[in-house]
């Protein structure tokens, strides 16, 4: 009888580490269960031209002609809810079960919610396809928006209400927003964007409440500011989806724990992109990265790992990022730490054109730039080539 | 025919951008010149400000991968080709031929 993979996750990490395990020879069966009922579609768009009506789901399908090819076997809108060790099966929401030689786990994460939002009409949080054209609809009648957070979400989400005319009103609770990924003076530097582009940002302000009985109607600060919204979107971060692993024997901490291989502590179980927490060997902990470019990149190897190809090195890829925001294009990549000196290298910040090296004891260890594509991937190559081999 | 510049404006490993209907990118790979369409299929990024990486040309914002050869994308998240154009070299310049597509091009 043919082999069986079960990729758990129908995003960008399941759909890529489906292809790559055809890219690999696997001619087995491969069943990608996804508890959305869409195909696989890019989740950027979602705060940006997706959410500004500029693009359609089309647009923003991952799928191509060519993955007809896959001869992938689809159980969408199917939630997977436990993993079954000594038979290795993944157990399913409507009662079934699949039995597999191969587990890919690539359930993503989940939007964190503000406790007490509940029920509330008006509050969105944004992550999926369904929050998105729920939030759309509920922008396009609305004169007043308050985002929680000032994360990249939030900041997305407040860029694209702009342009669709709002007031937007943007609260962090730290007193300076993305100060860490990307260090007070530089997270100062992107936060500017919102001042430029008529947002107010209140800083060091945290929230209370909400206001309101069936819809919401203001967001309460805990320095008693009411702020009046007929839209709030809470962009406070994500937690990975595995509570459904959690008596699956498949070992937990921030995600699901792997090697630098993406192995799992059970045989024939790897795990990919945002729900995955993976062996760094040059941080000496579990890294799980949240970024859309890790969840492209983890699934070659998973699928090696799991088609038992051969010992090839881990590969040791620097962690990129990107944000649009404002008609501006910001662009990260590699690793800052507390401590690592920020060195404007082109530009300035005033001119909201440049590029940032950040360096920790004299060597480069990640790069920043605003509006600065060519010099920023130059940068980010040489990162590559620095960054030493993990084998 | 455009003139795009001197074969010693681009040496291997560099792209230039020029104007056209739609701006085109000039590729030099170890000596062979390539061009295909600036904009990026997926959203709005100059391809010559891309990473040349062999025959394909990275976008520098999203990553999606295109064979200069073809047009043809060689990863995601860009679905749709790009134009090729074919490039002729004389007398130490180079040009192209917007619309005419590259030979052995799809």
């Amino acid at each position: 009888m043919s082999p069986t993979i079960a990729v758990v996750g129908a995003s960008l990490a399941g759909l890529t580490a489906a292809r790559a395990l055809r890219d690999q020879s696997y001619d087995g069966r491969i069943v990608v269960i996804g508890d959305e009922v869409h195909a696989p579609y890019d989740r950027p768009p979602l705060s940006k031209d997706f959410l500004a009506g500029t693009a359609s789901l089309d647009d923003i399908a991952l799928g191509t002609p060519d993955d007809a090819d896959l001869g992938l076997e689809w159980r969408l809108g199917t939630a997977a809810v436990g993993l079954d060790r000594s038979s290795r099966s993944v157990l399913l929401d409507d009662g079934s079960g699949i039995r597999a030689d191969g587990v890919v786990l690539a359930t993503g994460a989940r939007a964190r919610r503000l406790a007490g939002s509940d029920g509330l009409a008006g509050v969105h949080v944004l992550r999926s396809l369904d929050d998105a054209i729920s939030l759309r609809e509920d922008l396009a009648s609305a004169g007043r928006l308050v985002v929680i957070g000032a994360g990249f979400i939030g900041a997305e989400v407040a860029s694209t209400a702009r342009t669709l005319g709002l007031e937007v009103t943007v609260v962090e609770a730290q007193p300076v927003p993305l100060a860490g990924p990307l260090g007070a003076d530089m997270g100062a530097a992107c936060a500017a964007l919102h001042a430029d582009h008529g947002t107010r940002l209140l800083l060091g302000t945290g929230v209370a409440g909400l206001v309101g009985t069936d819809r919401v109607e203001a967001v309460e600060l805990t320095d008693g500011t009411r702020l009046p919204a007929d839209v709030v979107v809470v962009g406070i971060g994500a937690a990975p989806t595995i509570e459904w692993l959690a008596h699956s024997g498949v070992a937990l901490g921030n995600g699901v724990l792997t090697d630098a291989r993406q192995a799992t502590n059970i045989p024939g179980v790897v795990a990919v992109g945002d729900c995955a927490a993976t062996w760094s060997t040059s941080a000496e902990r579990h890294v799980r990265i949240e970024h859309w470019t890790n969840a492209l990149e983890q699934p070659a190897t998973a699928a090696a790992t799991l088609l038992g190809a051969g010992e090839r090195p881990a590969p040791s890829p620097v962690p990129y990022f990107w944000s649009d925001q404002y008609g501006a294009r910001i662009q990260f990549a590699g690793s800052r730490r507390e401590g690592d000196v920020a060195r404007v290298v082109e530009g300035s910040c005033a001119s909201r054109s440049f590029v940032t090296v950040y360096e920790r004891d004299g060597r480069p260890v990640a790069v920043l730039g605003m509006n600065q594509p060519r010099l920023f991937t130059r940068l980010r190559r040489q990162l590559r080539s620095t960054v030493p081999a993990t084998a | 025919m455009i003139l795009v510049c001197a074969t010693t404006a681009l040496p291997p490993g560099e792209a230039t951008r020029v104007e056209a209907d739609e701006p085109i990118a000039v590729f030099n790979v170890d000596g062979e010149y390539y061009a295909i369409d600036d904009t990026c299929t997926h959203q709005d990024a100059s391809l010559a400000d891309g990473w040349l990486d062999g025959c394909a040309v990275e976008c520098p914002l999203h990553a999606s991968c295109f064979d200069l050869r073809t047009g043809k994308v060689s990863g995601p998240p860009a679905k749709t080709p790009v134009n090729t154009h074919r490039v002729l070299v004389a007398d130490g310049m180079v040009y192209v031929e917007p619309g005419v597509a590259a030979d052995g091009a799809a």
